[in-house]
């Protein structure tokens, strides 16, 4: 279904993306782990076409994405959908306006400008923001919401436009414990409702752990590991994050669960 | 979660968020209509009105727009081989322009920054006297250069010091509300950070928030700086030297000096490109980290 090849990203001297060759042959809740810096970002932004790559090639159903341009371009990105650490909505836009922008491929630059959608889409955008449980806040403007409650916009964003793939880029590292829970249930419940293929940047292994199918593991641009969760010892996340020893993977944990006492002390100790 | 477990109330519910939200766009798309509708019909009436008034019509005059300009090339083409003698010779009033540019244009943004600080809420240094030192900008501001430019030549006779000093206070006031609006949305956080080792005013100024605004404020002074090589330009018509003069003197005498026109028009438009490259490159630089 998509398939990667030797996908490369060079900016000036360094290589942020060496080579990366992934398969995935059916619609999967994918996670990519590693540390900051590691090429998670420039991976994903160039599954999107933000960035261009290097070199390599990005195939989705028999098409080279990477050599798209203009209009199919465009295109592409309508069905790739991407939602970003920082959300990236409209702030001064209303909620359902922000959500109805994942429309704007198929949209006339006239209409959008003077934001007028069929009736049919405001329908759906707000079926969309009621499945996610923030429809109450449809009529208010995106930068009065919650960190939480706009990232669940900036979902919605992504489920307008009925993508075959959402990349989510850190989706949940500007949020507190319980908010990311929301937004990573949120998350895996599209995955498994709609069948839509889902790939995560995460900095927490245990979301990864939790939530996905499949690991893959980037350090320095290369990809170290590709596996199932249980796969993922802490052998092998100690050699994903470079760390020694000392290294707990709870003292790396945003999670609710963990923060149960016995772990507290155990995390304690290993401070 | 609650909103999975929606039933028959959740979709009540959803239906009422969705016609709240329906009336609300009708409402804003017939006001966007009725806004339009009174834009054009305003656009069209005060055409109509202003044409009305007009000694000879829009449309009777429209035709002839180009015949200045035609008649202007048509002389330029048949002497071009005068234009790049012609702009050697105006070289030397057109360096005194841009020099009346730049002192002025340097003075007046010094003043600009000063009291951009003193009328910015939240850094100023006396902040009841916010609504003082804006008032002080706005009038600075009221005045065009040439109102200034002619009082001062009539009180210290013509020349590039009275249009120097008339287009640096029209600068500073021009340049301190745009400075006073960047100061406005610097970060006041190094700001805090100086105040909590003791910094004074001056160095919280100086070190927290020039450093944060400077860009902003080059590139609002090289836009002024063209703005003021044009200005310069225009009081040389009212006797302060300069490009200006020559400008007029080349005009007054009608047909027959058109070429020299041309070549002054030529060196302005150069001129101007010129110092907007320039400015573009050293804007770039700075805000490149170097």
């Amino acid at each position: 279904m998509l398939s990667i090849d030797a996908l490369t990203k060079r900016f000036g001297q360094n290589i942020a993306v060496d080579a990366v060759s992934i398969d995935v042959d059916r619609p999967a809740m994918i996670g990519i782990i590693g540390r900051s810096g590691a090429g998670k970002s420039t991976f994903l932004r160039m599954v999107n076409r933000l960035s261009d790559a290097t070199s390599g090639r990005i195939v989705f159903e028999g098409r080279d994405i990477t050599a798209l341009k203009g209009a199919e371009k465009r295109a592409w990105q309508a069905q790739c959908a991407m939602i970003f650490q920082q959300f990236n909505l409209v702030p001064r836009m209303d909620v359902v306006s922000n959500v109805l922008h994942g429309t704007l491929n198929r949209r006339s630059t006239l209409a959008t400008m003077f934001n007028i959608y069929p009736d049919a889409d405001i329908h759906r955008a707000i079926e969309i923001l009621d499945r996610l449980g923030i429809a109450d806040h449809a009529p208010k403007r995106a930068e009065a919401l919650s960190g939480g409650q706009q990232q669940r916009v900036a979902i919605a964003r992504a489920l307008m436009q009925d993508p075959r793939i959402i990349l989510a880029d850190e989706p949940i590292a500007s949020l507190d414990p319980m908010n990311a829970q929301i937004v990573m249930d949120a998350l895996r419940r599209i995955h498994e409702e709609d069948g839509r293929m889902v790939i995560a940047n995460l900095h927490t292994l245990d979301t990864a752990r939790r939530y996905c199918d499949r690991v893959i593991g980037m350090r320095a641009g290369r990809v170290v590991f590709d596996g199932t969760p249980e796969q993922l010892t802490t052998g092998v996340a100690r050699d994903i994050y470079g760390a020694d020893a000392r290294f707990s993977e709870e003292a790396t944990s945003t999670a609710i669960e963990t923060l149960d006492r016995e772990r507290v002390r155990e995390a304690e100790a290993a401070i | 979660m609650s909103d999975l477990t929606a039933g028959q109330a959740g979709v009540a519910r959803i239906g009422d968020v969705q016609a709240a939200y329906m009336t609300m766009t009708r409402r804003k798309r017939m006001y966007g209509g009725v806004m339009l509708v009174v834009f054009i019909a305003l656009m069209v009436s005060g055409f109509r009105v202003a044409d009305g008034r007009n000694a000879g019509g829009f449309w009777d005059g429209i035709g002839n727009i180009f015949q200045f300009p035609g008649e202007v090339l048509a002389e330029a083409g048949e002497k071009i081989a005068n234009l790049p003698g012609l702009m050697w010779t105006f070289l030397p009033s057109l360096i005194e322009t841009i020099n009346i540019a730049a002192a002025s244009t340097l003075l007046g943004a010094i003043m600009a920054v000063v009291l951009s600080l003193l009328a910015t809420r939240g850094l100023a240094k006396w902040p009841r006297l916010v609504g003082l030192f804006r008032r002080v900008m706005d009038i600075l501001r009221a005045f065009p250069e040439i109102v200034i430019a002619l009082v001062l030549i009539f009180i210290l006779g013509g020349g590039p010091v009275p249009a120097m000093i008339a287009i640096a206070l029209h600068t500073t006031g021009a340049l301190g509300k745009l400075f006073s609006e960047v100061n406005e949305n610097a970060s006041l956080k190094p700001v805090e950070g100086l105040r909590s080792v003791g910094a004074g005013w001056g160095q919280r100024m100086w070190l927290g928030v020039i450093p944060q605004v400077a860009p902003n404020y080059l590139s609002y002074a090289l836009l002024r700086f063209e703005i003021n090589i044009r200005a310069s330009a225009i009081l040389g018509f009212v006797g302060s030297g300069g490009i200006g003069y020559d400008l007029k003197n080349a005009f007054s005498w009608g047909q027959g000096r058109y070429d020299e026109v041309a070549a002054i028009f030529l060196l302005l438009f150069g001129t101007i490109v010129f110092f907007d490259q320039l400015s573009g490159r050293y804007r770039n630089k700075m805000i490149g980290g170097a």
